[in-house]
């Protein structure tokens, strides 16, 4: 066998590498671009504003944004809340003992388990067992479930970063523990926690499976009116009218793939910007 | 009074902390109870083993082996791709890439995972499908093939981030050894740093099959859900979460058809239970260095 000069061989393997790296980033950009190209003709005043008419075939796609907004809104108010307490406990409070050790391994589960899974889960613990039908809430709690594990994650990360001179110092003071929580901890971890909730925000908005069977509506021309209507959800409506609906305007189903993805990337842009100027900021 | 106000709160927050666990322990309950009460009905062996899935036929037939192999085909394919393209870019990322640059290769790379499931079906779909079609001269476009690419793009940013972060965490003084004996930077990485950065990179590649296990709407709209044990690649599939995607619309509830349904989400749980705790194993495993 040829050996090659390891010199050679280092070139060769960056200008691999590197290619390798072309191949990982090029698939979003083309995705990105071929849904700009195709939607953004359609996209005006009237499709974010109108109802959907003939079918769902021309008009607008107001009530799936309202929608989404909705079933989004809820379920960030409910887990955003949870998460934070929990990750308190588990930074804060929890000592390393078997109980703790199970809390870690059941986020470490939730994280894994897929999204179908909790929309079978919302659909018979919140639709059927308790009695919500098919609507906003059942779906909102659906998606708070799921989105508990990263929320978690992320607010602890942030409370992590905070040095535990902080609370030394406070402590120190007489302060009693959740005083010092309350007061030193928490507001300097706010900026990640609230980046954290935002970047879950832009994610459950895309998400279809979990509304699959507990919020979304098919065709339902109006807006909601209480927390347990049915609606219309954005990512949903996108699989109805891409693969339910014959004689669809193509380019119709590309504006509204283009608007939910414009919904979920600036939100994440906010959100990675907000870590930006968060961090500059820091004095630590 | 303070006190007392604290101690509610500090209860408050311990009940929070523990919800976690009430939550598994919830949804492996009712997958558990649905999908015993199926067993009851159909056998659990012919369940896993059945070759074929005719849930409306009388008498029906709820075999999921031609799903299961559906499920493994597309993941094995999606991996096949995503494993060595996320860690070559991984390396490249936080070894090799020009400061200025890294931090924008990082953000192209994330931004994959922030795209919704039901836009990357929708564009594998209307683009990626057709080319398969035609290039491969085959009937569908809509292939366990196509949905491998389309999965393995999704797959790509956790394989990458978490590799990255595994890559980054070798200590300095390895990489500094080894340029004192005179390695290259890349002899360097191939024998030093991949070898201690492996744990992270398992855990990376377990993380990322249990996301592509897991997805469904993709899945759904690009894999053509033919539930048929498949002869080749090329030929249409369909995944467990695509079935339940799919059928649960169309079922009675409490019916054994939606307790079959339940009966798939129950297998899924324990795959990807399985897989991510091997991820965390390893993930632990390399923190502790």
């Amino acid at each position: 066998m040829i050996k090659l000069n390891p010199k050679l061989s280092q070139k060769f393997a960056v200008a691999f590498l590197f290619c390798a790296t072309i191949v990982a980033i090029i698939p979003v950009v083309i995705i990105i671009f071929i849904i700009i190209k195709n939607g953004y003709s359609a996209i005006s005043l009237e499709f974010l504003t109108a109802m959907p008419t003939n079918g769902m075939r021309s008009g607008g796609i107001f009530p799936a944004i309202v929608g989404t907004l909705s079933i989004v809104f809820c379920a960030i108010l409910i887990t955003l809340p949870i998460g934070v307490c929990a990750a308190i406990y588990l930074n804060e409070y929890a000592k390393d003992t078997l109980l703790t050790r199970l809390i870690k391994l059941a986020i470490v589960n939730l994280a894994g388990i897929p999204s179908v899974v909790y929309g079978l889960f919302g659909l018979g613990i919140f639709v059927m067992f308790l009695g919500f039908g098919v609507s906003i809430i059942a779906g909102a709690l659906t998606l708070s479930i799921m989105e508990l594990p990263v929320i978690i994650t992320t607010a602890r990360g942030a409370l992590n970063s905070v040095p535990p001179a902080f609370r030394e110092a406070s402590l120190a003071l007489g302060v009693s523990r959740w005083q010092t929580i309350r007061h030193i901890v928490l507001p300097n971890a706010l900026p990640g926690i609230l980046t954290g909730a935002i970047l879950s925000i832009a994610r459950i908005s895309g998400e279809t499976a979990p509304i699959l069977f507990t919020a979304a509506a098919f065709y339902l021309p109006h807006i909601p009116r209480s927390p347990f209507d049915q609606v219309m959800a954005l990512p949903y409506h996108l699989y109805i009218i891409s693969t339910q609906i014959p004689n669809m305007p193509k380019n119709i189903i590309f504006a509204t793939a283009l608007v939910l993805l414009m919904m979920v990337l600036s939100m994440s842009l906010i959100a990675i910007i907000a870590r930006i100027y968060f961090r500059k900021r820091r004095k630590w | 009074m303070r006190k007392i106000k604290d101690d509610i709160i500090e209860k408050i927050i311990f009940f929070c902390g523990i919800l976690s666990i009430v939550f598994v322990v919830l949804i492996f309950g009712f997958l558990i109870k649905e999908g015993i009460s199926f067993f009851k009905e159909f056998g659990i062996v012919d369940f896993i083993i059945g070759k074929f899935w005719y849930p409306s036929a009388n008498p029906p037939e709820f075999g999921i082996l031609s799903l299961i192999v559906g499920s493994v085909l597309v993941t094995v394919g999606a991996c096949i791709i995503a494993v060595p393209v996320g860690i070559m870019a991984a390396v490249y990322i936080s070894e090799l890439a020009p400061k200025q640059i890294k931090d924008i290769l990082k953000s192209l790379v994330e931004l994959m995972a922030a795209v919704p499931s039901v836009v990357i079906g929708f564009v594998g779909m209307v683009s990626l499908a057709p080319l398969v079609r035609v290039f491969f001269n085959i009937p569908t476009g809509l292939t366990a093939f196509t949905g491998s690419i389309m999965l393995a793009f999704m797959a790509m940013p956790t394989i990458v981030t978490i590799s990255e972060d595994a890559i980054r965490s070798v200590p300095w003084q390895y990489k500094e050894g080894a340029f004192a004996l005179g390695a290259t930077k890349w002899q360097t990485i191939r024998r030093i740093v991949l070898k201690a950065a492996m744990p992270g990179i398992i855990a990376a590649i377990m993380l990322g099959i249990g996301r592509v296990i897991g997805e469904t709407m993709a899945v759904m709209m690009i894999t053509g859900n033919a539930a048929h044990i498949p002869h080749s690649i090329f030929e249409p599939v369909r995944t467990m979460t695509a079935t339940i995607a799919a059928e649960m619309g169309e079922t009675v509830t409490g019916g054994l058809h939606y307790r079959a349904l339940f009966a798939i989400a129950l297998v899924l749980f324990f795959i990807t239970f399985l897989v991510n705790f091997i991820a965390d194993l390893f993930l632990g495993r390399s923190k502790n260095k």
